[in-house]
């Protein structure tokens, strides 16, 4: 971390206003995937965020709502769809290689990403 | 959408994680490309970047008309740019008139200015209240607005991401621009707050 970690700065880039700009990792990576692609021209915006309103949209008329409210779990929803979509990857293959990713043993967080921010 | 049991039961990181091994296998995403722009985002766009416009549009009049005639060209300026800023929409708060800005079906954000955005602007019960009750959803976050202000409520659903230009506060007549930018909050350039004196 190179810049200033002030959580007291009132418009301190790191944190907004004091608060983590990603609760975990993992959101951060799926925020990540999602602008790099579309910076790549993978996508267009538009179909992003629609499948983005369509995954909150599902998730609101879900009577029962189970499990609590995640942000960037829709978002990395949506990504999949938009890239299933599209073919690059299917559920399947998502699916059969986090299956794999959970068989690790323990002290095995995050294999593929050794930088230090 | 089928959600299998064992879909379920993945967490988000693990499918993040895995979603990533695949794409970066067949040559979509290059995952140091990845990381730059996350530390980007986590260092260098944020709310201080809006600070500096509405400061800027404070302290120099001409800046301020163009600001709010083409919002992305003024704050192109400054050399904020970037996604989600493409349509970028300025509105000016007034004694009596308060503008505040929410996405009710997502959560779109004009990230160039500021940043990603904050948990409370991505909650449900914000993004459905604050269109239906928005003085009872302010007063809730602190900001009581006399009977006499005028809420309009901006929604971000389409390309446009909007921007509240708050207002001045009295007793900074002596400050400079550069005094002005630490004042100015995300949340008062969400709407959801008023810029106080220091």
């Amino acid at each position: 971390m190179t810049a200033p970690l002030d959580p007291d700065d009132p418009v301190g880039p790191p944190r907004s206003n004091g608060e983590l700009v990603f609760a975990e990792p993992w959101e951060s990576r799926a925020f990540g995937l999602a602008v790099t692609l579309y910076e790549a021209g993978a996508f267009a915006w538009p179909q992003f965020q629609a499948a983005l309103i369509a995954r909150i949209a599902e998730w609101e008329k879900r009577s029962d709502q189970k499990g609590a409210w995640s942000y960037y779990q829709h978002w990395l929803g949506a990504l999949e769809d938009v890239l299933v979509g599209q073919g690059a990857v299917s559920t399947e293959e998502v699916i059969a290689r986090a299956n794999t990713l959970a068989g690790r043993p323990r002290g095995h967080d995050h294999p593929t990403h050794r930088h230090q921010r | 959408m089928t959600t299998s049991k064992s879909e379920q039961r993945l967490s988000p990181a693990l499918r993040a994680e895995a979603l990533e091994q695949l794409l970066t296998e067949r040559s979509l995403i290059d995952p140091n490309v990845v990381d730059g722009l996350i530390s980007e985002y986590e260092t260098n766009v944020g709310p201080l970047n809006g600070a500096k416009v509405v400061a800027k549009a404070w302290t120099d009049p001409e800046y301020r008309r163009r600001l709010l005639e083409d919002g992305t060209a003024a704050i192109k300026e400054l050399g904020f740019t970037g996604p989600q800023g493409e349509h970028i929409v300025v509105v000016e708060n007034t004694p009596t008139t308060h503008h505040v800005v929410v996405c009710t079906l997502c959560s779109c954000y004009p990230w160039p200015v500021l940043g990603l955005p904050p948990s409370w602007y991505k909650d449900p019960a914000y993004r459905s209240r604050v269109v239906k009750e928005p003085r009872a959803v302010l007063s809730e976050m602190g900001l009581d607005l006399p009977e006499n202000v005028q809420i309009t409520v901006h929604d971000s659903t389409s390309e446009v991401r909007w921007l509240v230009l708050p207002e001045r506060p009295a007793g900074t007549e002596h400050l400079t621009e550069e005094q002005m930018v630490p004042l100015v909050t995300r949340d008062a350039m969400v709407g959801v707050a008023e810029v106080e004196a220091p």
